[in-house]
């Protein structure tokens, strides 16, 4: 039996009729994480891990939701469902669901990496398992998260010891905190932009610790700068934003920088190959550990992951979803240039 | 390998010269001479030979890493680099050991001469004590694929200040630094950065550095304003041949060419005529085909150059001459600082005196005024040079581009000519329908040595190349096609070509900001590396007016 079937709204339960993180409208969407291409806006009712839903009220305002602590088990038409760390961001769940002894799994978003600011990912035994798929390429396999935090001090004071302003571009739900959580802040002062410091002032009420930060627009003091880690979105680059920071040096924290087009494309001097992704050896990982045998794969390397799954012996297909959109959104291709540009 | 490694990854991603300047002295400064030798080598655009067959390489990293071959393929074309794509896959490393940088060459070296089985047992063994970036670099060394985003000159200046020295004087050294298979040592790099030397006698022999010409492309009726009386400068023939180098010193003969190669052994004839040079002789000069008193087309030369062995048949059928234009060195003396005039006087008497067939003199043009040059000039096509060469009498010979001394200008009959790259390839019509002979042509959106550098494409050609370039373009074409879109292919950019148009013109409406009339194929640059073709801002300056020459008697 189907447990979950791709509609044009997301990803569907029949038994329970509700959706998995829904791109569409619906009446009852279960979320398994709080960025944007998971949790969208406009359904009636919301259901998600307790601890997620502190970034769902911030990014989604006065929406109609319910909390599960993960690991409680809900029954819904028949239908036990139950959340498990993903280890992809604070509040990130797995949905486990359960009919007549049949178990499905949906992973959302999830990364095996340690991670300071969530719950680690917790293998769940299961027949069939939906997993993403962003890295799902063998050239992914990330580095020791120490020895990566160590570069981007080692960066960090680098810049500092000349007086340039080091700015790192980062997501800012998730990741800009896995950072602030991991870094040496005795190197410098910590400077937030505008779309990072609320979100890491809602990671410390649910219990992160984080060290000291400041919004860059209460500092005053400009030559506080000089030495700081000033972390921002990526799409603040370029921006007339960053000329509060003269000769700033800058890097991009994202699993696309493990790729060194990928960064030259970004037109940025240093990337740090930091993900919430799985990796390669992380995907394979977790599938094993589910011991399913039946793997549904969406947003990311679909087509690479089901043919290498299917050569193992698994039965895997593609779920087609919308997600992947927010969060780790790969670079742009090249502008490739016309082959019929007339130029005579 | 570490230090070097982090050089590269650092240098990988640094926009700002000033940085990569600094970069550069601070790895050098602290590598132990021998490496420092071997990091100036490939900074400065060396290439070993390939080690070790790429098929090997791609095996390895696929035993290594368990990946099929499709996998391995995904991989590839997800990274665009076959090198980077193994640094990836492989497995990580299970200890870790830090070799130096030359020490690491002897052992890479050493694969050449080994069997697969035992090239693959060593490469095994090497990459287990590798991180991602030293097995990055190691891979690109080994498949003589190493491009570090550094210009010449950042080189040059680097070593100017470790040894606190004259950039000059270091072009001057590191002419030649890269040339061949060269193995470069301590004494070699401690050469680099020595002390100024007064004599010259440690020089063996190498040449200076070509003072390279810009072209000129003005209008006659301004050209008395801009440049002066025409009298005030020498004019000669633009010739279509190979610019060198003679050079004689302690009873030994070279032939250096503009790449700065060595090319003795494929002219016996200039190293037979450089042993009737005194010692201490340099001359600067055009290497041609000389046949029934006049310059032959340059193909000749070409197909010369492209002969495996020189027999004695092609020797005849194809002999070479040095036109000699320029002395740079006479009785162990560097005349460069000496004014134009006085070089040509000194030449003159030095190739008299040689007596030698294969040395001449580049003849002087003399006409009245700039008209009238511009008269002999339109001779040019039918005598098979490029158009005329312009002078200042009393400028020095610089270095490379520079304009500080004096300048050098190519007035080409044709005004204007690029070097481009050849990017896309459509089929031609009627009899030529089953063959790519309509191409799109590019040049690059920034300097060489910037990283991120893309080629635009500002120019399709149909003509000047004969039936069999274009069998030989048409199997390129097909063979490293990248993309079809209906009839066009997208081709891996390789080969550089020599296109001359009539006029250009600002154009918005083209990616490249220029638009060309009657572009054509002037000649295949099979000796251009791609890195050398032009780029936008030289096509820019093609639109804006020429700077008036800085120095005129
Ligand atoms: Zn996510
Ligand atoms: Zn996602």
């Amino acid at each position: 039996m189907n447990l979950v079937i791709a509609r044009p709204e997301g990803l569907y339960c029949p038994a329970g009729d509700f959706y998995i993180d829904p791109w569409r409208p619906v009446e009852r969407a279960v979320i398994t994480h709080g960025h944007s291409d998971h949790a969208r806006w406009g359904h009636a009712h919301y259901l998600a891990a307790e601890p997620c839903l502190g970034i769902l009220k911030a990014r989604l305002g006065h929406i109609n939701v319910q909390g599960l602590p993960y690991g409680q088990t809900l029954e819904h038409h028949g239908v036990k469902l139950s959340f498990h760390p993903a280890g992809h961001v604070l509040g990130s769940a797995q949905v486990r669901l359960e009919v007549n002894g049949e178990v499905w799994v949906a992973s959302g978003d999830y990364k095996t990496q340690y991670d300071p600011t969530c719950l680690p990912f917790e293998p769940v035994r299961c027949d069939t398992f939906i997993t993403e798929s962003t890295f799902g390429l063998p050239i992914y396999r990330w580095q020791d998260p120490t020895e990566l935090f160590d570069q981007v001090n080692a960066w960090w004071r680098a810049n500092a010891a000349q007086g340039r302003p080091s700015v790192l571009y980062c997501y800012a739900f998730g990741k800009a905190q896995r950072i602030l959580a991991s870094i040496d802040a005795s190197i410098g002062p910590l400077i937030m932009h505008g779309a990072i410091e609320p979100l890491n002032r809602m990671y410390r009420e649910q219990g992160v610790v984080l060290p000291e930060t400041r919004y860059a627009g209460d500092v005053e003091d400009r030559t506080l700068a000089k030495t700081g880690l000033i972390l921002a979105p990526p799409s603040a680059s370029g921006s007339t934003w960053l000329r509060r920071f003269p000769d700033y040096a800058e890097a991009f924290a994202s699993g696309w920088m493990q790729v060194r087009g990928n960064r030259r494309r970004r037109g940025i001097e240093r990337g740090f190959a930091l993900s919430d992704h799985a990796d390669w050896p992380g995907l394979n990982w977790a599938i094993e550990q589910t011991g399913a045998q039946n793997v549904y794969v969406t947003h990311g390397a679909t087509d690479v992951l089901v043919r290498y799954l299917r050569d193992k012996g698994l039965n895997a297909q593609i779920f087609k979803t919308e997600y992947g959109d927010e969060d780790d959104t790969p670079p742009a291709s090249d502008d490739a240039a016309s082959p019929a540009e007339d130029a005579s | 390998m570490k230090q070097f490694a982090a050089l590269y990854e650092s240098l990988d991603g640094m926009t700002a010269n000033n940085a990569r300047l600094a970069a550069v002295v601070d790895y050098l400064r602290n590598a132990p001479p021998e490496d420092a030798a071997w990091a100036v080598y490939f900074l400065a655009g060396g290439k070993p030979r390939q080690l070790v067959p790429t098929r090997l390489l791609r095996e390895l990293a696929q035993e290594l890493s368990g990946l099929p071959d499709w996998l391995f393929d995904e991989c590839y074309h997800a990274v665009g680099d076959l090198a980077e794509t193994i640094a990836l896959v492989l497995p990580p490393p299970t200890h870790s050991v830090d070799i130096p940088l030359a020490q690491a060459m002897t052992q890479l070296l050493a694969l050449r001469l080994l069997n697969p089985p035992q090239q693959q047992a060593e490469l095994r063994e090497m990459w287990q004590a590798m991180d991602r970036w030293q097995r990055l670099v190691s891979i690109k060394l080994i498949t003589g694929s190493l491009r570090i985003g550094v210009s010449r000159l950042t080189v040059t200046r680097a070593l100017a200040q470790i040894g606190k020295l004259d950039p000059k004087e270091v072009a001057q050294r590191l002419v030649g630094y890269t040339a061949g298979q060269a193995a470069p040592d301590a004494s070699h790099y401690l050469a680099l950065i020595a002390p100024p030397d007064e004599t010259g006698a440690a020089r063996g022999g190498q040449p200076y550095p070509f003072f390279l010409a810009h072209a000129y492309a003005q209008p006659l009726d301004v050209m008395a304003e801009q440049l002066g009386p025409s009298d005030h400068w020498q004019v000669e023939w633009k010739w279509d041949g190979i610019r060198a180098q003679l050079v004689k010193r302690a009873g030994e003969a070279w032939v250096w060419s503009r790449g700065e190669e060595l090319v003795t052994d494929r002219f016996p004839e200039l190293t037979a005529a450089g042993m009737y040079l005194p010692d201490g002789t340099v001359i600067d000069g055009e290497i041609v085909v000389w046949l029934q008193d006049r310059v032959a087309p340059f193909s000749i030369l070409q197909q010369r150059i492209g002969r495996k062995n020189l027999t004695a048949r092609i020797l005849q059928q194809a002999p070479v001459v040095l036109l000699a234009y320029d002395l740079l060195e006479w009785q162990g003396q560097d005349w460069r600082q000496r004014p134009q005039r006085e070089r040509r006087a000194q030449l003159q008497e030095v190739v008299a005196a040689c007596n030698s067939p294969a040395l001449s003199l580049s003849p002087l043009l003399i006409a009245p005024d700039w008209p009238a040059y511009a008269e002999l000039r339109t001779q040019s096509r039918a005598l098979g040079v490029e158009g005329l060469m312009l002078k200042a009498q009393a400028a020095q010979y610089g270095v490379g581009r520079t304009k500080d001394v004096g300048t050098w200008w190519k007035w080409k009959v044709d005004p204007y000519s690029i070097d481009a790259v050849l990017i896309y390839a459509q089929a031609g019509h009627g009899r030529r329908a089953n063959l790519y002979t309509d191409y799109t042509f590019a040049v690059w959106d920034k300097p060489m040595g910037a990283p991120d550098r893309m080629l635009v494409p500002f120019a399709k050609a149909y003509s000047g190349l004969t039936d069999e370039e274009i069998r030989q373009v048409d199997a390129l074409v097909r063979k490293t096609t990248v993309e079809k879109f209906g009839p066009v292919r997208s081709i891996t950019p390789s080969q550089v070509f020599e296109l001359g148009f009539e006029g250009i013109a600002a154009s918005t409406r083209h990616k490249s900001g220029v638009a060309v009339r009657f572009p054509r194929i002037l000649r295949w640059r099979h000796d251009k590396p791609l890195q050398e073709a032009n780029t936008l801002a030289d096509l820019q300056e093609l639109l804006t007016p020429a700077q008036p020459p800085s120095s005129i008697a």
